[in-house]
């Protein structure tokens, strides 16, 4: 008995015992900062219940008040993502399959660098640039598909509707999505590509039947990565948006919903008492929203990837 | 945003160098004067503590930099948290001075909370800060636009919706309007040039304004943008866009003439500090509170109702000697010539008129020590 007990301990080198102590540490540090985000925002959020309408921004309780601020949240990350997602898988296809290596290079450099642009600047762009740009398709939008409720107008003389929030958005969430994409692309089996055109198969075939089941979790998590980023994104939305707290699917009018993490931003400097509970309460509901749905994503993928085995 | 940040950047140089030419000018021509600034105070040193209003805080940067200039051991510390933020530090003893869009009301007890703060004296509240607000406008060929209240209060209602109704041509038969669609475009963030312009619109719209005066913008239609820079280039950037705006911030583009009386006139300083002259003090205050309601009805001829007044909120006594010294010389700086000048030509307000500086200087010069 004591001879084993020894040798498991001699076993144990200083060096392993000290790295895993570190990891151990690294771990718990990221659990206990997400613990007390969550605690912080609940206790703060918490004397929210009891804000009236003056506090609310004319809302008649907390729950009308997150309402429509979750609601635009939701829908500027849904915009940014069904623009974001093909163009993102694309442009991941194009370095890593398609395009000769030197070009794919430096396209991956452009992209990556995209990521680094900081998100003021995509303000500034979006309010300055493209808004103005938007304006002629919103109008033509309008007159020719306005029967439809996306677009039902009037349209905005400056551009600064949800649907250009939801562009920036897409643009700010393609770098990360683009970057995990491609690395799963670049590391589908040689052997599975070469099988697929060797039975015949043309280079989308092989793509299609080999690349993508292989990288299917893969992009899921990247799009995923991309929709906390267009979730939480706070300076470019409060700068291009024109928001009015309304829901409404309208894309293109002047009335758009805020969303939450723009509103904190722009009601934050002048908010006193529980106008500030109020503020963080939202933030909660974006924390749990967000927890939610990347829980939701690997429970899907966890359930695909079982059902391809 | 690169505007607001440039401008933050540049207030201290601004000043300084405003500062420095003053003097100079000052001692070449006027021998008796001396060297030193009228800021100066004697054997003054320590940190200065105020927080308010973000309204002043491009005036309130020059004159930091104006009153460390000519008192190099002082340090005086602002913090830009907004009115109520201010007033609630102040009565609460956190800072010596509050900057406040709106005077101390006494409906949540902060007129006699200041007053405990202040022991037991009644606080001082003078204007300090005075600024326009431009009604702004991006029309193509109109270079001259002339409005009344109630037609200002129903375009930003979103009742009146063409340039060309007949209402707006009504005020302007030599201009021509186009049948463009007007996008009235509003601040999305808190602000008291929300809560200023809102107020104007509902006391001198003539029933047109069916809101109460606010900070954030009351109506869920229209054109939202935050800051002031955000909502200037909203405006530019749009076509038959209208908005308002601190006048030094119109830039570029047209600025509405607005009905006064039986005449149309620029948001001009001199204009915004006349309103303040035929403004009424507030009732049952004490002598050291200059607390006024603005008359944004008034038919003055040449005043301009569309303005921002800020107030300075500090103690008549303090507990020692050192802070009521700093106080007051800062208090005199900002309120005098120097300090109204240095905010003029950094943040384009309007300086102070004459018979109200002289009210506000008498008052500061009473600060003192608790004997």
């Amino acid at each position: 008995m004591t001879t084993t007990a020894t040798t498991g301990k001699t076993r144990q080198r200083k060096g392993d015992l000290i790295f895993s102590g570190a990891t151990r540490i690294a771990g718990l540090t990221i659990l206990l900062a997400l613990a007390g985000v969550a605690i912080f925002l609940t206790l703060e959020g918490l004397p929210a219940l009891e804000a009236g309408p003056e506090k609310l921004q004319g809302a008649d309780s907390i729950v009308a008040y997150i309402g429509p601020l979750l609601f635009g949240t939701l829908l500027a990350s849904a915009i940014a993502l069904l623009i974001a997602t093909p163009l993102a898988v694309g442009v991941a296809l194009v370095i890593s399959h398609y395009a000769p290596r030197r070009v794919s290079k430096s396209l991956g450099y452009a992209i990556d660098l995209l990521a680094a642009v900081p998100s003021v600047v995509y303000g500034l762009w979006g309010i300055g640039f493209l808004g103005p740009q938007l304006v002629p398709v919103y109008e033509w939008l309008e007159q020719n598909v306005g029967w439809l409720p996306f677009f039902a107008g009037p349209a905005s003389s400056t551009g600064k509707t949800i649907l250009t929030a939801g562009i920036v958005l897409a643009i700010m969430a393609l770098p990360i999505i683009t970057a995990i994409s491609r690395e799963i692309f670049a590391q589908t089996p040689t052997l599975h590509q070469e099988a697929a055109l060797a039975l015949g198969a043309t280079r989308w075939e092989m793509v299609r039947l080999a690349v993508f089941p292989y990288a299917r979790s893969g992009i899921v998590s990247a799009v995923m990565l991309g929709l906390g980023r267009a979730l939480g994104e706070t300076m470019a939305v409060a700068m291009v948006l024109s928001a009015s707290g309304i829901v409404t699917f309208n894309l293109i009018s002047s009335d758009n919903p805020s969303t939450i993490a723009a509103n904190i931003a722009l009601m934050f400097p002048e908010a006193t008492g529980l106008g500030v509970n109020a503020l963080i309460a939202t933030g909660l509901v974006l924390f749990v929203v967000t927890f939610a749905v990347n829980f939701t994503a690997r429970a899907i993928v966890a359930r695909t990837e079982k059902g391809n085995r | 945003m690169t505007r607001t940040s440039f401008r933050r950047a540049a207030a201290p140089g601004i000043a300084v160098l405003t500062l420095g030419l003053g003097l100079t000018g000052c001692a070449a021509g006027n021998e008796e004067a001396s060297t030193n600034s009228a800021a100066t105070v004697e054997g003054a040193s320590g940190t200065l503590n105020g927080a308010g209003a973000s309204s002043q805080e491009a005036a309130m940067a020059a004159w930091q930099a104006g009153f460390q200039t000519a008192n190099p051991e002082v340090t005086v510390n602002y913090d830009p948290v907004g009115s109520g933020g201010g007033r609630e530090q102040f009565i609460a003893g956190g800072v010596e001075f509050a900057g406040s869009d709106s005077y101390l009301d006494d409906e949540e007890g902060e007129l006699s909370g200041a007053k405990k703060r202040c022991l037991n004296e009644d606080p001082i509240e003078v204007p300090n800060y005075v600024s326009p607000i431009a009604v702004v406008y991006n029309l193509e060929g109109v270079d001259n636009l002339q409005l009344s209240a109630p037609v200002i209060a129903e375009i930003f209602d979103g009742k009146i919706t063409k340039w060309n109704d007949p209402k707006i041509a009504a005020e302007n038969p030599d201009a021509d309007l186009p049948a463009e669609t007007i996008t009235p475009v509003h601040r999305a963030d808190d602000s008291g040039t929300t809560d200023n312009f809102t107020d104007y619109l509902s006391q001198a719209g003539e029933g047109a304004w069916p809101h109460e005066p606010e900070g954030l913008w009351p109506t869920k239609g229209g054109e939202a943008a935050s800051g002031t820079s955000g909502l200037v280039a909203a405006v530019k950037n749009g076509t038959g866009t209208i908005g308002y705006a601190d006048a030094s911030q119109a830039g570029d583009l047209g600025v509405a003439s607005v009905k006064v009386g039986e005449e149309y006139v620029q948001p001009t300083p001199e204009a915004a500090a006349k309103v303040l002259e035929v403004s009424p003090p507030v009732e049952g205050r004490a002598e050291v509170d200059m607390a006024f309601e603005l008359d944004r009805k008034t038919t003055e001829a040449g005043a301009y109702p569309v303005v921002l007044t800020s107030y300075l909120i500090a103690c008549q006594t303090y507990e020692s000697k050192d802070e009521a010294d700093l106080v007051k010389g800062f208090l005199t700086y900002v309120v005098g010539d120097e300090g109204q000048q240095a905010a003029a030509e950094t943040a384009g307000s309007a300086p102070l008129p004459a018979s109200l500086q002289e009210k506000a200087l008498g008052i500061v010069e009473k600060i003192s020590a608790k004997s």
